[in-house]
């Protein structure tokens, strides 16, 4: 019964890919940038982890940075879907498509 | 035994949570499980010995990052039920393919690892928030700060793009009142020529 470090890499693994389903599946950018939260901490999980079995602090120190990353991206983000709502009333993926891109 | 029990019933609980947050279809339960899943993953991080970083992820994530959060729906019609994307096979295809192949490497990663070693072991006697110290201060003092001012420059970027002209609706605007109330707008427009 004892928990090894395989079983944090599949929980890991099992949390990315929900992510990644999230990812796929989400046209509101809203629900998009949920998912992608849910990528960033799965992969915090797998680096606290080799972190703990390894014996390295620099596994929880690369965990640190990215939940910067990830607060410094939300601000920006939702800050950018605001005025994109205040603009044309709508969050939906399919319709950011002024660029013709 | 006690780390095992925990172990699983949090990886269950976290499961969960975020299968509700990526399959709903109201924004509210999304946001709701999400902050839950967010407690439930610091319950890993307190398994492993990751104090400070359990209490990081409750502070940052559940207190600023889901208020954040819970902020901009203020803004969303959040009672709209969200409309789900009808995917491009071909795209998911190559996506799962893509997940696949990053499963064996997460798989693949442990045996090649056996190998490496601690480059900065933690030390003895201390606990984790005072080792997690000593290493950010010396060895990661330059990507802490860098950290510092991109954290600085994402504040003033949220300032600047949410709290400008507040108190106007864009969206209930006609496109005159808009260029009349953005003249920069107009300027770039007629300097650009196209349009």
């Amino acid at each position: 019964m004892e928990v090894t470090l395989t079983h944090y890499l599949v929980l890991s693994t099992v949390l990315f890919a929900i992510g990644l389903i999230g990812v796929m599946r989400r046209k509101n950018l809203l629900m998009l940038f949920f998912a992608t939260e849910i990528l960033l901490n799965a992969t915090n999980i797998a680096f606290a982890a080799i972190s703990h079995y390894i014996g390295d602090l620099t596994g929880q120190m690369f965990a640190f940075f990215i939940i910067a990353i990830a607060a410094s991206e939300v601000a920006v983000g939702l800050g950018l879907l605001i005025v994109w709502y205040k603009r044309t009333g709508k969050i939906d993926l399919d319709q950011m498509n002024s660029m013709r891109g | 035994m006690f780390e095992a029990i925990a172990f699983y019933l949090f990886a269950a609980l976290t499961i969960v949570m975020f299968t509700i947050t990526v399959m709903t279809s109201q924004a509210l339960y999304a946001i709701t499980t999400m902050a839950a899943g967010m407690i439930f993953i610091s319950a890993f991080f307190f398994i492993l010995g990751a104090d400070f970083l359990g209490a990081i992820q409750i502070v940052v994530y559940t207190g600023a990052v889901m208020a954040l959060y819970a902020f901009g729906m203020m803004f969303f019609d959040t009672t709209r039920k969200v409309v789900e994307k009808r995917g491009n096979p071909q795209i998911v295809f190559v996506l799962g393919v893509l997940a696949a192949v990053l499963v064996v490497a997460i798989f693949v990663a442990p045996i090649v690892s056996n190998n490496i070693h601690a480059l900065y072991p933690a030390h003895e006697g201390v606990g984790n928030s005072q080792a997690i110290g000593m290493v950010l201060f010396t060895k990661y003092l330059v990507p802490f700060e860098l950290a510092a001012v991109m954290l600085l420059v994402a504040m003033i970027a949220g300032i600047v793009l949410a709290g400008k002209k507040m108190d106007k609706s864009l969206t209930l605007m006609a496109e005159e009142d808009i260029a009349k109330a953005h003249p920069q707008h107009e300027s770039h427009h007629s300097a650009g020529g196209h349009h």
